[in-house]
């Protein structure tokens, strides 16, 4: 085993996160998967810092989440306001642009 | 298995105890994706990513990333989770995903995107990086000497310092944002009208009519709300009645008709002029 194998764990991770945001329809649960496939680019960054033998992976990784901290706050305060006007977190019925 | 491991990997620098973590970590990590993706319920999606990122916090800290392991327990599972469960509990916990799909063979598509996608970056991922040298974290300016933490807070202070000043600026602007989003604000103007901002959109034409709706009429004969206000020229304003008394048969309502047409028995006039009806109630004594 060598540290290749975080690489592919988290290449399968950031595909599930992919094929959950193009499948679910819940607001929320795309979002989850957006946060699914950070984490999986966070363990991508920590694994290449580990085989480069250098820390600057590990601070990028910790960059990617105070972005995703925020991005998460800003993002669920959208969702809120968008259901208080249309009583519905589902992205089907968010179609204001459609016509 | 140990040696099955490392014959399956080739040699690598990676101890017998990590190996045991990743694999069993590993899927289930993966298990917790999918779980997340196929629950229907949110809830369950939040409570599958929840444990998702406690085994890659756990793959972090066997990572010789101690320092990331914890701040992804404490801030993602701890914090961001949570936070997600709140706004779930507020918002989308009833709303599970609808089966039916909008655009034709979508989840088809999505399937076979998400193979080939995998296929693509794990076949060129193992492909390209099968020799590589992992040069692990000992070395005097990674985790050896004074440790993981101080060495990444060393280098947040001193190479990354201007970033890091980024994301302050970046939080602020998050919360406020927050605030401004999620702030509902019942008293300032706008959200509720005063009277005098009613009457004058009243009488600018941004409502049916000026003025409330007529009353039934209520007459000496009959105090009915089936009873129709009857309008200046003597006519029947149709707007007083409910338009449940339009649905009312016509059978139960004929009593009210007649006594406001009067056409039906009419109250005496002379019932209250004194001596009309004496004689009649000195008989029944």
């Amino acid at each position: 085993m060598t540290p290749t194998y975080y690489l592919l764990l988290s290449a399968l991770l950031f595909t599930i996160g992919a094929v959950g945001v193009l499948v679910r329809r819940n607001a929320i649960v795309v979002f989850m998967c957006i946060e699914l496939m950070l984490n999986a680019v966070n363990l991508t960054l920590v694994t290449f810092a580990r085989i480069n033998g250098s820390l600057s992976g590990q601070v990028m990784a910790f960059f990617v989440m105070v972005v995703a901290a925020a991005e998460v706050v800003v993002g669920l305060a959208i969702i809120m306001s968008i259901f208080r006007t249309r009583r519905s977190a589902s992205v089907d019925d968010s179609n204001l642009l459609k016509y | 298995m140990h040696e099955l491991l490392l014959a399956a990997g080739g040699p690598g620098p990676v101890s017998t105890g990590e190996a045991i973590a990743f694999w069993i970590l590993g899927p289930v990590a993966l298990a917790g994706g999918l779980g997340m993706i196929f629950s229907r319920n949110a809830v369950h999606s939040a409570l599958w990513l929840v444990l998702t990122m406690l085994s890659l916090g756990i793959l972090y800290m066997v990572q010789q990333a101690p320092f990331l392991g914890f701040v992804q327990i404490i801030v993602y599972t701890g914090a961001v989770m949570m936070l997600f469960l709140f706004v779930l509990m507020l918002v989308g916990r009833d709303s599970s995903d609808s089966v039916v799909e909008v655009l034709r063979g979508q989840r088809l598509w999505a399937a076979v995107l998400g193979v080939g996608m995998a296929g693509l970056v794990v076949g060129a991922v193992s492909r390209a990086l099968t020799d590589v040298q992992t040069a692990n974290l000992n070395g005097p300016n990674a985790n050896g000497g004074i440790g993981n933490v101080a060495n990444v807070g060393k280098l947040v202070f001193t190479d990354y310092l201007f970033p890091f000043e980024l994301t302050s600026a970046l939080l602020i602007t998050a919360a406020v944002g927050a605030m401004i989003l999620g702030y509902l604000d019942r008293h300032s103007k706008g959200t509720k009208h005063t009277q005098r901002e009613l009457v004058e959109m009243r009488f600018r034409g941004e409502y049916a009519r000026p003025g409330s709706l007529p009353g039934p009429g209520v007459f000496a004969t009959a105090n009915s709300v089936a009873t129709p206000a009857l309008l200046p020229d003597g006519s029947v304003s149709g707007e007083s009645l409910s338009r449940l008394i339009d649905t009312t048969a016509s059978e139960e309502l004929s009593g009210d008709v007649t006594s406001v047409a009067g056409s039906g028995v009419a109250p005496d006039a002379h019932a209250l002029v004194p001596g009309a009806d004496r004689s009649e109630t000195e008989e029944n004594r």
